[in-house]
């Protein structure tokens, strides 16, 4: 307990990416919580990278995590901008309400 | 070593309970607060574990910048009246069950096999001062990053642009009735498209607006 190594650090990574599974299937409100879920299990990833890239001491995990954080920022900014179109046709984003493709 | 424990379940029961909030608030502006508290103790976690760079371009390019965007996104919409519905909608859904069952299965495996693995020997003795210390982390984030990951730092950069392009792209309107200044009819306008010369009679004047 006392002594953290890197199962730890792990651990919590996997608590984070499950609880971002979990928030986008549980999700009934917006489509935002949604995008805020998966915004979670990338940084559930970039743990996993960081933490493995400190205890095996190569840098290239960071070099990773860069790379998602840029993916990241530009996902957050496509899927709000099709979020707004939407809501701009629409008038709501409930996910519900959300069934043109009958998926 | 006990300080070092101590610093990481505190910040790691902070991200847990804020992430169990952002999925759970009824409220999306709450949720997204609990999302900035979550980006910023895992920067925390980050610095701490010796990944400085990291934490603070985690917190300029999370907290700094997404976060703020959701904000925006919240707020221009009226989420308000969807405050009530909680875990609920006004259909029934078959998702809730299998969600939580689909969501506690992933977080068993990934719980055995991460937390439970039997790591080499070098790898679980905390060494995370192993770095060479006459360099920062972020001095041997730019050694590596610009001389060997050059063609994915540039790639990283294209995908923002075009991520900006799109975002423009899906969100522009044209607007009626609205008067825009166009520079090439103005610079390409000649002369006799705008000036016209009269012979005016004696005592019968022009008529200018015809």
């Amino acid at each position: 307990m006392i002594e953290i190594g890197l199962g730890h650090y792990l651990t919590l990574g996997a608590i984070i990416f499950s609880l971002g599974t979990l928030g986008i299937f549980l999700n009934r409100k917006n489509v935002i919580v949604i995008l805020m879920s998966i915004e979670l299990i990338l940084l559930a990833v970039n743990i996993n990278l960081v933490s493995f890239s400190i205890y095996l001491s190569d840098i290239t995990g960071q070099i990773f995590t860069m790379l998602i954080l840029t993916v990241a920022a530009a996902e957050a900014a496509i899927g709000l901008a099709i979020i707004v179109s939407y809501y701009r046709n629409k008038g709501s984003i409930r996910v519900e309400e959300i069934d043109e493709m009958k998926g | 070593m006990i300080a070092h424990a101590i610093f990481f379940y505190f910040f790691s029961i902070i991200a847990i309970i804020s992430a169990i909030f952002v999925i759970v608030s009824r409220n999306t502006v709450h949720a997204v607060f609990f999302l900035i508290l979550d980006f910023i103790s895992i920067a925390c976690l980050f610095i701490m574990i010796g990944a400085e760079f990291l934490g603070m371009m985690m917190l300029i390019v999370y907290v700094g910048a997404v976060a703020v965007l959701f904000l925006f996104v919240v707020m221009l919409m009226n989420v308000t009246e969807q405050k009530l519905s909680w875990f609920r909608g006004t259909k029934k859904s078959g998702h809730i069950p299998t969600g939580l069952i689909v969501g506690s299965v992933i977080l068993l495996e990934l719980v055995v096999i991460a937390g439970g693995w039997k790591y080499r020997n070098t790898f679980s003795e905390t060494k995370f001062l192993s770095f060479d210390e006459n360099f920062t982390n972020t001095h041997l984030i730019g050694n590596v990053m610009y001389t060997d990951y050059i063609h994915l730092f540039q790639v990283s950069g294209i995908i923002l642009l075009l991520s900006m392009i799109g975002a423009i792209v899906l969100t522009y309107r044209k607007r009626e009735g609205v008067k825009k200044q166009n520079y090439f009819d103005q610079v390409s306008r000649e002369r006799e498209d705008s000036v016209k010369l009269v012979d005016v009679e004696f005592d019968k004047g022009v008529k200018v607006d015809d």
